[in-house]
């Protein structure tokens, strides 16, 4: 049922009569995002958008114009000209004064997107094949985050089970970063095996996580809620079933979130240290760490 | 261009030489008009397969939900599907083009060097022969995207060695084509033709031969450099032997940005010729045309990083590629804007190749502001890796490239076959052409924006609608190419007679149309005299 209702509006959007459900703007343009640099990030977006937009509008107009007036049909007899200097600086010289005009505010956001200086959070972010694991560096949690189960079964090869019946389908993960509201996060990325990219569009931003490097990029999330983005860089097999989720709680929240993920790693890392002597299970090296730096 | 010829003549001696009989002919053909044809043919079985792998994709892509291919194979159509097209459809396609119309177009009798002409296409076949064969590997095809980035693409199976060999086999087979192109256009113009009276098509492929001299090396050595890492133990590209992935991506985008330029600078020579003949006027600005191209070319060998922007480049590199990248707005408007002067005034007639060339004005234009869109570094953030970045590039080269071959072809088909194509059957795959090109591409921006990745097998059912609809685009513009293969087979059979001009007034468009129609096997062989 759902399928054929697909196929019609797929069909109604072939014929220039979109649905109301299928207009929605959010479906077909950039998101605003929750953060000051996505809002700068949409602002230009749309600026140059609309530059192009009326770039198009008059270039296309002169083409309709000439294919529509100048035709054989109607009895044109052809000119014979083949330059025209005025006309060919001014097409040159516009250009360059409209491209002067975008690069003033993109140079000056991207100055604003390397500005790395008084974060409040540091959270370490580095793609496996095929999650991710988030360390707060300086709180000594760690935990990896991987597609949920729900997806995961969805999502294998004639599984029988409809995409649409599975909430978030593919964007759901077991445990997704946390971290506070208002607060100037910084991201520092890297990969174990190849390159993966973490992005959530509503930051505005995506970095690739490169084995040996360690990238950085930074975020002030200013409401409270649920952001889902994917691995962005081509990463093998199951490249696309490796969801980042992030839910960004008020300070209070995620400081009572935080104390409860210490106090069960101290749990679990007091068994776990005594283990550590024979062969740490890969999960546990991540509480291991925490046991060491305590 | 005005251009007579005082022998006419000169292009009737093709019985006491001609070509040899059955396979001979075009085993060992050393006539440019043979190895033209047969790049043009190789080219479109290869457009074809290269599509059908396209299908595939969009056929997993039509719902949410995996439902046809694993994961892997569906990374080995992206791949694979973006090699064959690249390399196996669109630059045989132009190189084709430059056989058979090069010497046609300068006055030549061939192109300067038969021999090496026959060894660059027989490389070819062996090249794409080479990297089918990979398919079917243990391990499965080449999975890591065309690009070829490591670490990934060294997890590749038994397919690596091949595909890498396919590569280096297409290469020097392109490096050949470049060498004889410039060697030909350099030595064997008509007496009276200055480089400033040669026709556009055989500026921009001069321009682009430079350019595959320069690059196809590097790609050569990157290449080289992931299989030394993959077998002989380097870690060029290996951080923890003290390599650097990133390196790899700086090398190959040096070659590949000035490669998405030798796809396109050809497709830019063909609207050149297209225009003017259909609007009856000289080509406006040809001085400006010529200027422009080699600036895009210059250009193109600055801007390669803006692939690359979220590696973590320092800010000034950053800042140095965004502004780079924004200039070629500024050639590329200027040719936009002469191609638009020349039909002002004209007395436009919409014969097949015109109503082609037009699509590739107005389509072209569109995946060139996309461009501009992506240069701004800052917002490339969010493009980068999307569908936004999948409808760009098709943009630029469906509508954009393949449109302008395909119009090559209608222009110069009666030139080589002596009949006039069905001409309703021609309108009926342009419009065709047209429109799902659009139905299938336009959407891709949507998804983009909307935050879906490139090169995933299955998405999160938000994308749901305009994932349906681009499938249906893509598999409407792949049957209509079906019926491109027809027109081309009923033309080459039989067909309307037509003249040694073809096309109205073409006469003092080029040389072309002043030998007869057919093309007799050997043109040229006393030299026009241009004025």
């Amino acid at each position: 049922m759902k399928m054929v209702k697909r196929a019609s509006v797929a069909g109604m959007a072939l014929f220039g009569l979109a649905s109301p459900a299928m207009a929605a703007w959010s479906d077909i343009n950039l998101r605003v995002g929750v953060t000051e640099l996505s809002r700068e990030i949409y602002g230009l977006h749309m600026l140059i958008l609309w530059i192009c937009v009326a770039i198009a509008v008059a270039v296309f107009g002169v083409m309709i114009y000439s294919i529509a007036t100048f035709r054989k049909s109607k009895g044109a007899v052809p000119a014979n000209f083949d330059h025209n200097t005025k006309a060919e600086v001014i097409w040159t010289v516009i250009p360059v004064l409209i491209l002067v005009g975008m690069a003033i505010p993109a140079a000056r956001t991207l100055v604003k997107i390397d500005d790395m200086r008084g974060s409040e959070l540091t959270v370490k972010v580095t793609g496996y094949q095929w999650k991710w694991q988030y360390e707060y560096v300086d709180h000594g949690v760690s935990f990896f985050s991987t597609l949920a189960r729900t997806s995961d079964e969805a999502r294998q090869l004639d599984s029988g089970i409809k995409p649409e019946s599975v909430e978030n389908y593919l964007l759901e993960v077991d445990n997704p970063l946390v971290v506070p509201q208002g607060k100037k996060v910084r991201v520092l990325i890297t990969a174990n095996d190849v390159i993966h990219a973490w992005w959530v569009p509503d930051f505005g931003m995506k970095k690739d996580a490169i084995p040996g490097y360690i990238n950085e990029m930074w975020f002030r999330a200013d409401e409270p809620g649920i952001y889902r983005g994917q691995c962005a860089e081509l990463c093998g097999r199951d490249h696309g079933f490796m969801p980042v989720v992030v839910e960004v709680k008020s300070q209070a929240d995620f400081d009572a979130w935080l104390a409860a993920q210490q106090a069960a790693r101290q749990a679990a890392a007091a068994p776990a240290a005594q283990t550590a002597a024979v062969v740490p299970p890969v999960d546990q090296v991540a509480a291991m760490r925490v046991a060491v730096a305590e | 261009m005005s251009a007579t010829q005082t022998h006419g003549h000169a292009a009737d001696h093709h019985d006491d030489h001609g070509p040899a009989k059955g396979i001979t002919r075009w085993l060992t053909t050393t006539n440019h008009k043979d190895i033209g044809t047969m790049y043009l043919v190789f080219s479109l079985v290869m457009f074809l397969i290269g599509g059908a792998m396209a299908l595939v994709i969009r056929a997993e892509l039509f719902v949410p939900g995996m439902q046809l291919v694993d994961p892997g194979f569906f990374n080995t159509m992206t791949t694979v599907h973006a090699l064959i097209m690249v390399f196996g459809a669109v630059m045989p396609a132009t190189v084709g083009l430059a056989n058979w119309m090069i010497p046609l177009q300068i006055g030549a009798p061939d192109m300067a060097l038969p021999r090496m002409n026959n060894f660059s296409f027989w490389l070819l076949v062996a090249a794409f022969s080479l990297l089918i064969l990979s398919l079917f590997m243990p391990g499965g095809g080449p999975a890591s995207g065309w690009t070829l980035y490591p670490p990934l693409v060294l997890q590749t199976g038994d397919a690596l060695p091949l595909a890498i060999f396919a590569i280096h086999l297409a290469g020097a087979s392109s490096i050949m084509g470049a060498i004889n192109i410039i060697v030909t256009i350099m030595n064997l113009r008509a007496p009276g033709m200055t480089l400033l009276k040669m026709p556009l098509f055989p500026w921009t492929w001069l321009i682009t031969a430079y350019l595959l001299i320069a690059v196809m090396p590097v790609f050569a050595g990157a290449v080289t450099m992931l299989l030394t890492d993959h077998f002989f133990g380097t870690t060029f590209f290996a951080a923890a032997g003290g390599g650097d992935p990133v390196l790899y991506q700086h090398i190959f985008w040096f070659f590949g940005h000035p490669e998405v330029y030798i796809m396109i600078l050809p497709a830019f020579g063909i609207v050149s010729e297209i225009i003017p003949t259909f609007s009856r006027k000289p080509l406006f600005g040809y001085d400006a045309m010529v200027y422009a191209t080699a600036s895009i070319a210059f250009l193109s060998f600055i801007v390669w990083a803006h692939h690359m922007f979220t590696v973590g480049m320092p800010l000034a590199g950053e800042m140095f590629f965004m502004l780079s990248t924004m200039l070629i707005a500024v050639p590329t408007g200027v040719k936009v804007f002469n191609w638009t002067a020349t039909m002002w005034k004209g007395s436009l007639t919409f014969e097949t190749p015109m109503l082609f060339a037009l699509a590739f004005l107005f389509l072209f234009t569109i995946g060139g502001f996309s461009g501009l869109m992506m240069a701004i570094a800052p917002v490339d953030f969010q493009y980068h890796d999307t569908y936004f970045i999948v409808a760009h590039f098709h943009y630029v080269l469906v509508p954009g490239a393949v449109f302008a071959i395909m119009a090559a072809v209608y222009y110069w088909m009666p030139k080589w076959t002596g009949h006039m194509y069905d001409v309703k059957l021609a309108n009926i795959h342009f419009w065709m052409s047209a429109i799902f090109v659009n139905v299938l591409f336009f959407p891709q921006h949507f998804l983009g924006l909307a935050g879906m990745p490139r090169r995933i097998p299955d998405y999160s059912t938000q994308f749901a609608d305009w994932n349906m609809v681009s499938s249906i685009g893509a598999f409407g513009f792949g049957l209509s190419q079906l019926l491109f293969v027809y027109i081309i087979w009923k033309c080459a059979k039989g067909g309307q007679k037509v003249s040694a001009e073809v096309w109205d007034g073409a006469r003092v468009h080029g040389l072309e149309w002043t030998v007869p129609s057919p093309a007799p096997y050997h043109t040229f062989d006393e030299a026009p005299v241009v004025k």
